[in-house]
């Protein structure tokens, strides 16, 4: 094995089909550590997908995912791949945040217990400690008076800030966000595009699904834009969205911009 | 009487010609000005409609309840100095507790079955599935005094039951009548049934809870068991609770299909005692009025038992009835301290302020 650190998010040709829809045919994709990944493109591209696949919401069909050099739902032996029960990739996951659209936060519990849950139950922190680092992550989301509130006491933006908030409590090695403000009112969405700067300056490894093509030229390492099941091309920002080499991706960014 | 009914009878000939103005609306009221301009409005007192209609369907309403309680208390045969007699005897109230206990042991027992029955019909293996749901078709379909007198006849069957190896040797060996008396047989009747219902409410709560909730525990690397626990069930219960506790009242008031096995619960223990002296009216009365009283100290548990999963689920949870006639009282004696404000008739002050809670969300 090579002395060199490979890729931290490393995906090889995934393959993902629906009945007979294919939606992710040959994607791939590598991460470096502390790097932001913005994935653009049209509606049904395969973007979610890509990312539920990437810590295993989603079974694959072919090809495989790794991270940090684990492949994730799968145990090698020999030329063998062993899929891992759930109890396995469950402890898999606790190395990947996942920031959902609609924000799927506990409604019945407080936005402190939301946060602590997860390290508490899936890592096997005390309480206290749990406790400690939810006001160290609620304070840096700007939410710490917020702690004892129920998210429907919460606008969009608080939510997502608290989901955001919950996915870090893991100290993940990779925060995957899809589409985070897809589901919020236009004078929301700066709140947590400013949260995901403050993470990008910080090198968190963030792979983000979204249509904000601002947020992606101000803060991505890269910018992939996929369509139809596959990765059209992918580079600096600067190259990809001002200079895009195919058709497609000119066709998508004129629509947008 | 209201303008629609006045043309209705009118006679037909001026039927196509509207009247100018309804013979029953002020006539002031129809001339008045229309008001200036620009004129303020807020000084004016504001008179409430009258409905006069539910008024008098009020008093009618009030007419009925009113003969039926002089009934109950003049007519002699209701016999109330024998209800009296009878209500808090040691014989129905040992008979009270029995039906208390039968139904216990019958709803947890039947939902313990019942949740482990749910989530087999959730769970991905088929095997576990279909055992699940022919247990629910068998179970619901058989009656359940048919059922009963089954487990009361089960020595028919089985002379002796035994522990050990399936198919293998047995280890310890029971005579069937001294294990499965008639109440045990009755408990287990009753479990067993209810079990087959809680099973359908505990899955319907189960699966009206969002997937995303199942997706993003999945997603925190939460275990599975502590998904089900602390995520799906404490939401599902907002479902599973008005239909449990309909199951509860109503195998509550079932257990006296239980006297047909001789066993002295409550409606068994009046049926023995109105064939001794013959006062049927009174015993059953008896009987009626403290099912009445368990049902009622249900229902409100029930109550606070589903405020307490509702927790953030509504941005100001609703007030308690305790807290609403406090808020009443409150709201009287504001109205007492100015009383240029006109009542609203009906009282309407509280449950327009649930509504307006409720509008906020």
């Amino acid at each position: 094995m090579s002395t060199e650190r490979g890729p931290m998010v490393d995906i090889r040709g995934v393959h993902k089909s629906f009945g007979p829809l294919e939606v992710l045919r040959g994607v791939d994709l590598q991460v470096r550590a502390g790097e932001v990944t913005v994935i653009l493109g049209p509606s049904g591209s395969g973007k979610s997908t890509l990312l539920r696949s990437i810590n295993h919401l989603e079974r694959l069909n072919r090809g495989y995912v790794s991270i940090d050099g684990e492949l994730i739902g799968y145990r090698r032996s020999g030329n063998k791949l062993h899929e891992l029960k759930e109890r396995d990739v469950l402890k898999q996951r606790t190395h990947i945040g996942f920031v959902f659209q609609n924000f799927n936060l506990f409604p019945h519990l407080t936005v402190v217990e939301n946060v602590i849950e997860a390290p508490v139950s899936a890592l096997g922190r005390t309480r206290r400690a749990a406790l400690e680092q939810a006001d160290v992550l609620l304070t840096r989301v700007g939410l710490a008076d917020k702690a004892d509130a129920y998210p429907r006491q919460l606008s969009g933006g608080q939510q997502q800030r608290v989901a955001i908030a919950r996915a870090l409590a893991l100290e993940p090695k990779v925060l995957l966000f899809d589409e985070p403000t897809s589901a919020l009112d236009p004078e929301l969405v700066g709140e947590v595009l400013d949260v995901l700067k403050d993470l990008a300056r910080t090198g968190t490894t963030m792979i983000v699904v979204t249509h904000e093509v601002g947020f992606a030229r101000e803060v991505a390492d890269t910018v992939v834009f996929m369509d139809d099941g596959l990765v059209v091309e992918a580079g600096r920002p600067s190259d990809v969205l001002d200079a895009p080499r195919h058709e497609r991706t000119r066709a998508f960014l004129s629509k947008v911009l | 009487m209201d303008p629609a009914a006045a043309t209705g009878t009118a006679p037909p000939g001026t039927a196509h010609s509207p009247p100018a103005a309804p013979p029953n609306r002020p006539a002031s009221d129809a001339a008045s000005p229309a008001p200036p301009p620009g004129a303020d409005l807020t000084s004016l007192r504001v008179v409430p409609a009258r409905h006069y209609w539910r008024w008098i369907a009020g008093a009618a309403a009030l007419v009925v309840v009113a003969q039926f309680a002089h009934g109950l208390l003049t007519n002699p045969a209701w016999d109330w100095g024998t209800f009296f007699a009878y209500l808090s005897t040691g014989t129905v109230l040992k008979a009270v507790w029995l039906t208390v206990q039968l139904t216990v042991y019958g709803t947890v027992l039947g939902f313990a079955l019942g949740v482990v029955l749910a989530f087999m019909r959730l769970s991905r293996s088929p095997v576990l599935q279909t055992v699940a749901w022919t247990y629910i078709w068998a179970f619901r379909s058989i009656p359940l005094i048919v059922q009963l007198l089954f487990w009361f006849n089960l020595a028919y069957l089985y002379r002796e039951l035994g522990v050990g190896i399936p198919f293998g040797p047995v280890f310890w060996r029971f005579e069937t009548m001294n294990l499965v008396g008639a109440i045990t047989a009755a408990v287990i009747g009753l479990a067993l049934h209810q079990a087959a219902y809680a099973a359908e409410i505990v899955r319907a709560g189960v699966i009206s809870v969002d997937p995303g909730q199942l997706e993003s525990a999945a997603a925190l690397g939460i275990p599975r068991l502590r998904q089900l626990r602390r995520v799906v069930l404490p939401q599902a219960m907002r479902s599973i609770l008005p239909n449990a506790a309909n199951e509860v009242v109503s195998l509550f008031k079932g257990t006296s299909i239980v006297s047909v096995m001789a066993i002295g619960e409550l409606f068994y223990q009046v049926q023995v005692i109105y064939g001794r002296n013959g006062r049927v009216v009174p015993l059953l009365m008896v009987a009626t009025v403290w099912y009445i009283v368990l049902t009622t100290v249900l229902s409100v548990v029930q109550y606070y038992v589903e405020r307490h999963f509702a927790r953030g689920a509504e941005r100001t949870p609703p007030p308690t009835p305790l807290q609403r006639a406090r808020g009443f009282v409150r709201a009287l004696r504001a109205q007492a301290a100015r009383p240029e404000i006109p009542v609203t008739p009906g009282g309407g002050a509280l449950p327009r302020t649930a509504a307006a809670e409720r509008s906020e969300r």
